[in-house]
């Protein structure tokens, strides 16, 4: 057991929002170190909206407390994303002076006064599944209604080192190295794609042809090539046992800014490439080395480039990339 | 007369508000509700159907693999296929592990709490300090076998990941099989996590829950209501699914009928959505929300079965399969959750000498141009069914009635309250500041994040009390 008699720790509040807290649950899955190390040895966390033993006006006098006397002490890291709809009535986090305390207004309240604020969780960083069309609680992420910068850990759901090592890092060094979409170059830097045992397969064509077999998964949809994350050397969970091409299923760019609507069908692959210059099949695309397969696949790609969804890096590679503007996607002046 | 509300309720997945109504120090009226709305139902149209497994997973982060399940049965049966029988067993794996995860993690981290003395840190504290009536010696234990559920809950969940790939949010259950070949390896490593986490339920959770139900016998008064359930039926026996190892049933005032779905209707009358969303069959449902609706309460809507409110959960399944009928109180619930646990734990091993390593575990098929399929099946917290019709190949309509909102719905045309509004009515409240039988009952129900619950004490005049 972890002693129990510890210093002042760094406070954390874990809220929730528009969320199924598979977040959370996802963070409960963590393997040295865990929750408990988390609530014991490393950090105090202040409000957790899933397993917090207060509730009520206890719970929201516990975030009041932190908002005004511990400015600029504490890390928020919000789960879920945020509602716009009816002034934020589709999303309430409790009842403050006799009223409705909408997600919006306390992300907003207690956004200002952190230290760090992180988004958990593609819901968080990019308005994720809820903000898929027709968007009908009108969310959006956190990033659009804060005015300072917010720290992106995608994924549906987070992996639970994703989180834990972006809070270690917050408290042990500071803020991370973070790419254009404000997410740990630790974690995002690489492409699934470029990540994946089974590369090999996708370099020599051999392709699998339904779920369940051992090939290459882009035939049947998968998302590697756009989707940045570092799955395929990490796994899941605590224990790093598998990832969703492992278990002979595509990847679904759960971790993409686009998610979902950008992946979905998820069992169809990417369109072919018909780039100025280039036209190949996906048949025939696992048999192009080089830029081709390092830049991703295809017309998805160029249309993600276009609306801004996809790094810079990436842009560059493309034939004639570095012309394509970029609408930037987050808030300005938050770099 | 007093009115108490209680908003966040936590540990309920994701936040709900009560509202209760006390008067004389007892519960006279209840109001739950849910509290965010996201819109499923919207979302999935126009989806390829194949998404929906992926896609309605993540409407619940730790009942997840049940709603792929749930969706993975709709398209089977919208295309008139039958997985294979290893898959099958694989999906009932998956599924069991997941429902061992989510019954430790409600016992120890969401239900414990209102009964323990915690250790002093955050987020323990603040709690409710009253009612605490365990010897210091068996808090102590019961406090060390909470973080060890912890790693328990946590081993659940790699064997979830183990033949799905990753855990919340499987991607090992899909319409026409399964994804992870039965492999020795895998079955070996499943086997044994699998044997951690049943000598835990045996050694630990199961005399908890008994120490438990001593110290607090009045529990098995309080929360009652008629006996009035409802269960699909959990775990496929074969790939033909004529039988499920728990069985369903509609239980009507304590006799066991077989359910019809016909009778099902969604109410909305004090739910968030426009007049045309209810009252309706599933089949035929509409979700249009409107917040800005008078006299409504939630987000959820009221499903009735004949217009009568059932509830779900591992109790109904117990009684509808002839295990446990002792009574319907908050610790009948918490009884009942754990012996399932301790069942489905046992089931499981039992599965895992069916499989054949080198068995078919994926059948291709066809996604049906125009059909309409239904996907049945227990999840943690009660009956889940999904319904699906699909039009151009694509989804035309999709409506989901998840356990919760069964359990937890709000009042419905006929005002008749739901289930934990029914349960809530009656219980005593020592003290109001510290209403910690409200939270005690309602959370026996193992509530799912959709909700909120307003708790209201009547009588003149009328005091406001904000918890």
């Amino acid at each position: 057991m972890v002693n129990e008699d510890v210093p002042a720790k760094p406070l954390i509040i874990w809220l929730g929002t528009n969320t199924c807290a598979g977040d959370m649950l996802s963070l409960l899955n963590a393997k040295d170190p865990g929750y408990q190390e988390l609530i014991s040895s490393i950090a105090e966390l202040r409000f957790d909206y899933l397993l917090g033993a207060s509730e009520g006006s206890d719970a929201i006098n516990v975030l009041d407390d932190l908002q005004k006397n511990h400015k600029a002490a504490y890390i928020l890291v919000v789960e879920g994303s945020i509602p716009t709809r009816s002034n934020g009535l589709y999303s309430v986090i409790g009842y403050r002076n006799g009223k409705a305390w909408t997600a919006l207004q306390a992300v907003r309240e207690l956004g200002a006064e952190a230290r760090y604020v992180v988004a958990a969780g593609t819901c968080a960083a990019f308005g994720g599944i809820y903000a898929a069309a027709p968007n009908p609680s009108k969310c959006v992420s956190l990033q659009a209604v804060l005015d300072r910068k917010v720290i992106n850990v995608p994924g549906c759901p987070i992996n639970p080192e994703w989180m834990m090592g972006t809070l270690n890092h917050l408290i042990q060094y500071g803020e991370p190295a973070l790419d254009d979409y404000s997410r740990p170059k630790l974690f995002y830097g690489e492409t699934i794609h470029n990540l994946c045992q089974r590369r090999d397969y996708f370099d020599n064509s051999i392709f699998a042809a339904k779920p369940g077999e051992p090939w290459c998964m882009y035939k049947i949809g998968c998302k590697g090539p756009v989707t940045y994350a570092d799955c395929p050397v990490r796994q899941w969970n605590g224990e790093h046992l598998s990832w969703p091409v492992k278990a002979n299923t595509p990847c679904i760019g759960c971790a993409s800014p686009e998610f979902p609507d950008g992946d979905v069908p998820f069992f169809e692959h990417l369109p072919d490439i018909k780039l100025p210059g280039i036209k190949v099949t996906a048949n025939r695309v696992g048999l192009l080395t080089g830029v081709v397969t390092a830049l991703g696949i295809g017309a998805h790609l160029m249309g993600s480039i276009l609306t801004g969804r996809l790094a810079e890096t990436l842009k560059k590679d493309l034939p004639g990339g570095s012309k394509l503007k970029i609408r930037p996607r987050l808030k300005k002046g938050h770099k | 007369m007093k009115k108490i509300v209680i908003g966040p309720l936590t540990r309920a997945n994701n936040s709900c508000a009560v509202e209760v109504t006390v008067e004389d120090k007892k519960v006279v009226d209840a109001r739950c509700s849910g509290i965010f709305f996201r819109g499923f139902e919207l979302i999935l149209q126009g989806k390829d159907p194949r998404d929906a497994a992926y896609l309605t997973e993540r409407i619940c982060g730790i009942c997840s693999s049940l709603h792929g399940a749930a969706a993975s049965y709709a398209l089977e049966d919208a295309a008139g296929i039958k997985p294979p029988r290893n898959a099958n067993i694989l999906r009932n794996l998956i599924i069991g592990a997941d429902i061992l995860q989510n019954h430790v993690r409600h016992l120890y981290l969401f239900s414990l709490v209102d009964y323990l003395v915690l250790p002093e840190r955050a987020p323990f504290v603040p709690g409710y300090t009253k009612d605490k009536r365990l010897e210091k010696k068996k808090n102590d234990t019961m406090v060390q076998n909470m973080y060890l559920a912890l790693e328990i809950s946590r081993l659940a969940h790699e064997m979830v990941a183990l033949l799905g790939g990753k855990a919340p949010f499987p991607h090992g259950i899909l319409a026409g099989g399964a994804t992870v070949p039965p492999s020795a390896d895998v079955v070996m490593n499943f086997r044994s996590k699998l044997q951690k986490v049943n000598q835990f339920i045996q050694n630990q959770m199961v005399s908890d829950v008994y120490i438990l139900a001593d110290a607090y016998s009045d529990y098995f008064e309080l929360g009652q209501r008629a006996p009035n359930m409802l269960e699909y039926g959990l775990f496929p026996c074969t790939e033909q699914d004529q039988e499920r190892y728990f069985p369903g049933g509609a239980v009507l005032n304590g006799q066991i009928q077989k359910f019809d779905l016909s009778l099902i209707k969604e109410h909305t009358a004090r739910s968030w959505y426009a007049a045309e969303s209810g009252p309706r069959n599933p089949s035929d449902g509409r979700t249009v929300p409107e917040r800005e609706k008078e006299n409504a309460y939630s987000w959820i809507k009221a499903p009735r079965y004949s217009g009568v409110p059932l509830e779900g959960g591992p109790l109904a399944r117990l009684w509808i399969k002839g295990d446990y009928r002792k009574g319907t109180s908050t610790m009948d619930r918490m009884i009942a959750r754990t012996l399932e646990a301790q069942k489905v734990g046992a089931l499981m091993e039992s599965w895992l000498d069916e499989l054949e390593p080198e068995g078919c575990i994926f059948l291709p098929f066809e996604v049906p141009k125009n059909a309409e399929g239904v996907g049945l099946t227990g999840a943690m917290r009660g009956p889940l069914g999904h319904w699906l019709r699909i039009e151009n190949g694509r989804i035309a309509q999709y409506q989901i009635i998840t356990p919760s909102a069964w359990n937890f719905s709000p009042r419905d045309n006929q005002n008749c309250r739901g289930p934990v509004e029914e349960a809530l009515i009656g219980i005593p409240i020592a003290d109001e500041k510290q209403p910690i039988e409200i939270g005690r009952v309602i959370r026996s129900f193992d509530i799912c994040s959709s909700c909120s619950a307003h708790i209201i004490t009547t009588g003149t005049p009328v005091r406001e009390i904000m918890i």
